[in-house]
């Protein structure tokens, strides 16, 4: 490509991270395919949060939408980073584990759906922990049992990352697709800070926090199968493309984990790029 | 002070139950599995132990680490292995895990994927059709239910003050959301699923049986007897009953206590196909 038409390219990118959940859902299906499942209109809030005093959003958070990829049947659910960080409670957890249970069954009748999870969130809200961490528990039985008929794809874009149950959620899936400015990790920053204090981790030093769990990072040490910019149609291509892959999820493959792990010294871990160097990219996309 | 540390509940749990006849040698030492005998068959009990000389110094109190997880994952997909084209034995998770491992060196080298392993092999394992019990009998609590437990065809839990669910700890919680125990406390008491006590987590919905009447800390004859019987009567109903976790939403409790997950799901069924 030439010096023009790259920055042609460049320009005429369309960031992904700045669009809200129902654009990000809009912009991954076929045009003119979007059809949203539980809208905003039919008011399926959370029970839980105006006991506390917080106003709930009509959708809770979570855009579940039908629509086709390449032509085949998908189902879409899209959290929305911006209300409550994402934060998985009883009603946006149970669209998502609605949603995939819904695929499953499907699938079991031989009727393929894709499945698409575009993750930005901080896992479980607090303010309906437990109703939130079953929520997390049967989207991952949920993930685990469909992806035996089809691939599950993930998305982790930015701004909020994904973390707590919901990166294991994300590990559970086929393909994992991240962006240089994703984050994810099972705790993050702040917590680990504040529960291990500032000499494990200090949460406002940016460079650190992405050298240790950015998207470049997980891509590079094999926790994450496509690394993208952030561009809507390269994602949306990402996504396509993840379709047809055929491998085993990473979360399956226990040996692999157990030998990496047992080669590192505890004591004295690698640095973030020794340890690019040491697990490399296991499965190259 | 005796030098010897207190065994956890896990530990008493485990030992009650299976008189640690059939401990699998494996590692880590924070994974503990044994064969036992459970009715007519045998069963794999498995507890994850604190070890203070943890290799990961932030997994030396009960936690689910990185070794942890992946120790969970090798267990569970051994016996999955083992009883490949036969009689797949019941799994019985011993829960009392005070959370997962926070730490730098944790998120570096991936404990989300060594949970999510752990994850997986459990429903792997429910979904080939281990009977896999749960039985909460102390902490269970966020990452580390999620990693041991919360898979569970079934979840028992002893009526007791020291089994605990939660998405965090009590000390963790009240610091993130800038408030004090006893806010949190209050708070639970009012809305079922902030608090930690047991009778409120099974007034979800989300507790096969509740034993009440057990001593938790120190099980007599009749109070294994009377576990025993539970696990087994357990075991019976999984197998009689499907494979994934919908049970959860059918129980009288739950109609109550998740309805939003049942209405959502029901909302979800009618629009799924277009009209």
């Amino acid at each position: 490509m030439s010096a023009e038409a790259e920055r042609e390219r460049f320009l005429a990118r369309h960031s992904f991270i700045e669009l809200n959940a129902r654009e990000r859902a809009r912009a991954v299906l076929d045009g003119g395919s979007f059809r949203e499942l539980l809208g905003p209109f039919e008011r399926l809030k959370s029970p839980w949060l105006p006991l506390q005093g917080i106003v709930a959003q009509a959708d809770d958070g979570v855009v579940i939408a039908r629509g086709q990829l390449d032509g085949h049947e998908a189902v879409v659910a899209s959290i929305e980073g911006a209300y409550q960080g994402g934060s998985i409670g009883e009603v946006s957890g149970a669209k998502i584990a609605g949603a995939l249970e819904l695929a499953l069954r499907d699938a079991a009748r031989g009727r393929t759906v894709r499945p698409v999870l575009l993750l930005e969130t901080g896992g479980v809200r607090l303010q309906e922990a437990n109703l939130g961490l079953a929520a997390i528990a049967e989207i991952q039985a949920a993930i685990v049992a469909l992806r035996r008929h089809v691939p599950v794809v993930a998305v982790v874009a930015g701004v909020v990352g994904c973390f707590g149950g919901m990166s294991l959620a994300a590990a559970l899936c086929s393909q994992l697709i991240v962006t240089r400015q994703a984050r994810l990790g099972m705790n993050g920053p702040e917590v680990i800070e504040q529960e291990a204090g500032l000499a494990e981790l200090d949460a406002g030093d940016r460079a650190r926090v992405w050298s240790l769990m950015g998207g470049e990072q997980r891509h590079a040490t094999g926790f994450a199968d496509v690394l993208v910019e952030d561009d809507a149609e390269a994602i949306a291509g990402a996504v396509r493309a993840a379709f047809g892959e055929r491998t085993a999820a990473r979360s399956e493959r226990v040996g692999e984990l157990i030998a990496r792990l047992a080669a590192i010294d505890a004591e004295h871990p690698p640095e973030p790029a020794a340890l690019r160097a040491l697990w490399g990219k296991v499965r190259s996309p | 002070m005796s030098a010897q540390p207190q065994p956890s509940l896990g530990e008493i749990w485990l030992e009650a139950l299976t008189g640690a006849a059939g401990l699998i040698d494996g590692s880590p030492r924070t994974v503990r599995a044994a064969d036992a005998p459970l009715g007519a068959e045998v069963a794999r009990f498995i507890a994850v132990v604190p070890d203070p000389g943890n290799r990961f110094p932030r997994a030396r109190h009960g936690e689910v680490g990185l070794d942890e997880a992946s120790g969970l994952a090798l267990e569970v997909r051994r016996a999955m292995a083992e009883d490949s084209g036969r009689s797949r034995r019941p799994l019985i998770a011993l829960v009392d895990v005070t959370s997962q491992a926070y730490g730098a060196r944790e998120e570096l080298l991936g404990i989300h994927l060594a949970g999510a392993a752990a994850v997986d092999a459990y429903a792997s394992a429910r979904l080939a059709g281990h009977p896999l019990i749960a039985l909460l009998v102390g902490k269970a609590i966020s990452g580390g239910f999620l990693t041991h437990g919360y898979q569970a065809n079934r979840i028992l839990a002893l009526d007791s003050p020291a089994v605990l669910t939660h998405a965090m700890s009590r000390e963790a919680s009240a610091r993130v959301t800038r408030r004090t125990v006893e806010e949190l406390a209050q708070l639970g008491e009012r809305i079922a699923p902030m608090a930690y006590d047991i009778r409120s987590f099974a007034s979800l919905g989300l507790v096969h049986r509740l034993i009440g009447g057990v001593n938790g800390t120190r099980p007599g004859a009749a109070d294994l007897e009377r576990v025993r019987a539970e696990l087994i009567a357990a075991v019976a109903d999984a197998r009689a009953g499907p494979r994934d976790l919908a049970v959860r939403l059918k129980s009288p409790a739950a109609l109550s206590g998740r309805a939003a997950s049942i209405a959502v799901r029901a909302r979800l069924a009618e629009q799924w196909d277009a009209s």
